[in-house]
């Protein structure tokens, strides 16, 4: 590769690495939350584990938090999404009103396409 | 921490002291774009890993400059050994002050 | 202060409430440490203790005027208010101030929808605008429970949302933050930017109440 090319290109390791994973959902998809439970840092907060919603709309693609964490780039980046939950699918014992929703930003690798996930 | 059993909600509010809001202002300066030595993802990660009962035990700028310290130390910024040292110089001064 | 029908006011610019017991007078270990590490990074030249103070500084000056500013700019304007609803960071900078990194989300109350705010995973909180949080915002009942409760943790701040409103709790747990833009109230015809502002409480920017009536 000459100098102009290698200039062009984004680093050495990383030219041949996606910047950014492709976002996979789209507005209005129905999404699960998968229901794992790692140690180490995680975005996800445990309420929403399991429980299914709605893609509200894409926030953008940005460094996995799970890896700054630790110090790490966390890249490639991921797609990052509000999702929209009925209060009543997420507590068994909601009080509210049916049309009462809670919002949450999950990332990507969180998400399986509803009736996917395990 | 959303959905865990809880209580009342304590209205009250109480003026930052100075060592606090030094705490705030270290993590704003670490943590800008031009040193960038630490991440708020480290920072949270820390605090996380002091436990659930640090929040009955530490309180909220304790727990954020505990974590400021650990990442720091674990960034290599400062290291255990000087730390101890200027601890114990600042108490030694503190306490010549009566 | 009664909460039945009316919720609680705070003048923006007033420090009312005491320090802590022991803040300022034992130097616990944690605030040793404090000292401790601050030193140490002027010793080696990360920060200077010019830096600390004019962050300090930063820190004293701001509260949630920023942010009422912007939601009374909002109900005079409608052209503002949709590039706010658009894109909250790009609108503060319009006003001038500078929101850094932070990627801001403001919601709208309307009458069929009421938004509040939480942090469940740790306590962010859209600084730049509203200054600190207050601690209970940082709490752990407040966090478990208005994600769960919001009615009744509303209620509690003499807030009473009708049945026939949808609320919609926010939890922000990435990097986006949140200011709710509370509903303009009645009998504010004419009024200025300036004076509409005072009328934007933090507590209605949360969520946690409604913006002040108008008393004039």
């Amino acid at each position: 590769m000459n100098s102009a090319a290698r200039s062009k290109s984004s680093g050495t390791a990383k030219s041949n690495v996606a910047d950014a994973v492709a976002p996979r959902f789209h507005v209005g998809d129905r999404v699960t939350v998968r229901a794992a439970y790692p140690i180490g840092h995680v975005r996800t907060p445990s309420y929403v584990r399991g429980k299914h919603g709605v893609i509200e709309r894409l926030c953008g693609t940005y460094p996995n938090p799970e890896e700054l964490a630790y110090a790490r780039p966390g890249l490639p980046k991921l797609p990052l999404y509000r999702v929209r939950f009925l209060q009543r699918d997420v507590w068994p014992d909601y009080t509210g009103q049916p049309a009462d929703v809670v919002e949450v930003e999950i990332y990507q690798h969180w998400l399986e396409t509803e009736g996917q996930a395990r | 921490m959303g959905g865990l059993p809880a209580g009342a909600i304590e209205r009250t509010e109480h003026d930052y002291a100075l060592w606090e809001k030094r705490v705030d202002a270290l993590m704003m300066l670490l943590s800008s774009k031009d040193r960038r030595l630490l991440s708020v993802d480290e920072l949270r990660r820390n605090i996380e890993s002091l436990g659930a009962d640090a929040y009955d035990k530490m309180t909220y700028y304790e727990r954020w400059i505990y974590a400021i310290t650990q990442t720091l130390i674990q960034r290599g910024v400062i290291t255990v050994d000087e730390l101890g040292r200027k601890i114990k110089v600042v108490r030694d001064r503190e306490e010549q002050r009566g | 202060m009664s909460h039945e029908h009316e919720h609680a006011k705070e003048p923006l610019h007033v420090h009312r409430n005491p320090p802590r017991p022991d803040q300022d007078d034992t130097l616990t270990y944690y605030r040793a440490m404090e000292a401790a590490v601050r030193e140490l990074l002027i010793d080696k030249g990360v920060i200077t203790a010019e830096d600390v103070r004019r962050q300090v500084e930063d820190l004293d000056g701001r509260n949630a005027g920023r942010g009422a500013q912007m939601v009374a700019r909002a109900w005079l304007d409608p052209a503002y208010k949709e590039r706010m609803l658009a894109d909250g960071a790009e609108a503060a900078e319009e006003i001038g101030f500078d929101v850094g990194p932070l990627k801001l989300i403001v919601v709208e109350n309307t009458p069929g929808v009421h938004n509040v705010i939480v942090c469940t995973l740790c306590s962010c909180y859209p600084r730049m605008l509203l200054g600190l949080p207050p601690d209970w915002y940082k709490s752990r009942n407040y966090r478990s429970r208005v994600v769960r409760e919001p009615r009744r943790v509303l209620a509690e701040f003499g807030t009473v949302i009708p049945d026939d409103v949808q609320i919609r709790v926010h939890d922000s747990t990435a990097d986006m933050r949140y200011l709710v833009a509370p509903m303009r109230p009645e009998g504010t015809e004419n009024w200025s930017e300036a004076e509409l502002a005072r009328l934007v409480t933090r507590d209605s920017m949360i969520g946690v109440a409604l913006a002040d009536r108008a008393s004039r």
